[in-house]
């Protein structure tokens, strides 16, 4: 084992890790935000709403993500070409990071559906009852309650994805687990630099997960 | 004030209320008691339409419920509610619990809604508390801050379902201190409720309901005079919840 060309190849690896945390942060906030409107249209009165949403969460559900990076890789540029009529290149980047939004869409909304669920009704009833609208009711009173009931399955599924963005070597876009293994295969040192881009998963992971757990418990009371 | 005229309302084949019709005229007081099941917190809550009836027709304060034209965020903004369970906004202070509507529905300045909460909320005797969140509050209080933060938004009349039915007993009559005092000061006030003493103090006219209909209507000097009078079934409730 000789890790010594790791502090030169440290540059690189940092602006990998920097894709993977734009990647994470971008992907759990549009995830969430689109997750939380699917959850809406879930528990709408409205049948035909509440089914579509339905079919959009167990269809994705059902299909690896490996299978969703690569598929949007060449679905996006294609659909923005029927769009806008021109070739619009897009880049891994973009269609990586559409890919994980509506993918992690379907897991946060099972998440979110949960959480407004856990929430008593008559705490809608009461918000209508002071004259808010349905809209209002929700976005100020069941939401914010919702949002820390889940806090930490939120950021349990956010470690999940973490994790996951490394599938994006796929399409050739360099994050932190595909800049180092090709600084490991330049310098002849593949299995070194696989043993510390484990170690960094490791640590980030367990140190997240280690949080939600006293995150959990802090909610609790 | 109110007018329920000839409503019914089915869940599925389940008939919950049954052609029911009276009024509460302005400044009145009326109680509404029966057994559990007798569809009488289904009723009070079609007055704001929380629920919603398949046939007849409520009117509030001029405004027809059945009006598929009726705004109904308008009218229950005129319309105040207390709950069984209270219903305090947990994630939000006291203070908060008493402007937010008055803010968001109203359009009320945020200093003249805290101005207003707080003089409510020296009313009902917890000033004292405007900081605290509703978890940090026994449940005679919260009761007290939710009658606060339903007189925030000046209701033309307000609604009372069971609202001492999830307290202790010792809490049950700061509750009840507080809604004599509104009756006493001519707040129109249709109430679900057991509490008989209530009843005869305040309550100009007592509704008996069972299995979804309205069995006696009567002013209080007639429900509680004379008992041989009165229905079968009132009798045997009367009975059972006057006995100790």
């Amino acid at each position: 084992m000789d890790f010594s060309s790791i502090p030169a190849a440290l540059p690189a690896l940092w602006d990998g890790l920097q894709t993977t945390l734009q990647l994470l942060v971008l992907g759990v906030l549009g995830g969430v935000l689109l997750g939380t409107l699917l959850a809406m249209m879930r528990l709408a009165h409205n049948r035909l709403v509440a089914n579509l949403a339905a079919l959009y969460v167990n269809y994705f559900r059902s299909i690896p993500l490996l299978l969703v990076i690569t598929w949007f890789y060449f679905a996006v540029p294609f659909a923005l070409r029927e769009i806008t009529g021109e070739d619009t290149p897009v880049g891994a980047f973009a269609s990586c990071l559409v890919a994980f939004v509506m993918f992690e869409a379907a897991y946060f909304c099972e998440i979110v559906r949960a959480g407004i669920q856990a929430i008593p009704k008559g705490q809608m009833s009461a918000a209508q009852a002071l004259g808010m609208t349905y809209g209002q009711s929700m976005r100020l009173i069941v939401l914010p309650q919702a949002f820390r009931k889940m806090t930490p399955l939120l950021l349990q599924q956010s470690i999940i994805l973490f994790q996951d963005t490394s599938l994006v070597y796929s399409v050739g876009l360099i994050d932190f687990l595909n800049a180092a293994r090709s600084r490991g295969d330049i310098v002849g040192q593949p299995h070194e630099f696989l043993i510390v881009a484990g170690l960094v998963y490791f640590v980030v992971s367990f140190a997240a997960s280690q949080l939600v757990k006293r995150l959990q418990k802090r909610l609790a009371v | 004030m109110i007018s329920i005229q000839n409503v019914s309302k089915w869940y599925g084949d389940f008939q919950v209320l049954g052609d029911c019709t009276t009024q509460v005229q302005k400044g009145e007081v009326v109680v509404v008691c029966g057994p559990s099941g007798s569809g009488k917190s289904t009723l009070i809550k079609c007055v704001n339409s929380l629920e919603p009836f398949q046939q007849g027709d409520i009117v509030v304060d001029g405004t027809s419920l059945a009006d598929p034209k009726t705004d109904l965020p308008k009218l229950r903004a005129r319309v105040g509610m207390v709950f069984q369970h209270f219903e305090l906004f947990p994630h939000l202070t006291v203070t908060e619990n008493l402007t937010l509507a008055q803010v968001k529905v109203l359009g009320r300045g945020k200093a003249e809604a805290t101005e207003k909460g707080l003089a409510l909320l020296e009313r009902v005797g917890l000033k004292a508390h405007a900081h605290k969140h509703p978890g940090q509050l026994s449940g005679g209080q919260q009761q007290r801050v939710a009658i606060a933060r339903a007189l925030a938004m000046d209701p033309v009349v307000m609604l009372f379902d069971e609202p001492t039915s999830a307290l202790d007993p010792e809490m049950v009559n700061e509750v009840l201190d507080v809604m004599v005092q509104l009756a006493q000061e001519g707040m129109t006030m249709m109430c679900v409720t057991h509490e008989m003493g209530f009843a005869r103090k305040v309550a100009n006219r007592v509704i008996f309901m069972d299995r979804g209909s309205i069995v006696e209507d009567c002013a209080k000097e007639e429900f509680f005079g004379d008992v041989s009078a009165r229905s079968e079934r009132a009798r045997q409730f009367l009975a059972k919840i006057l006995q100790h």
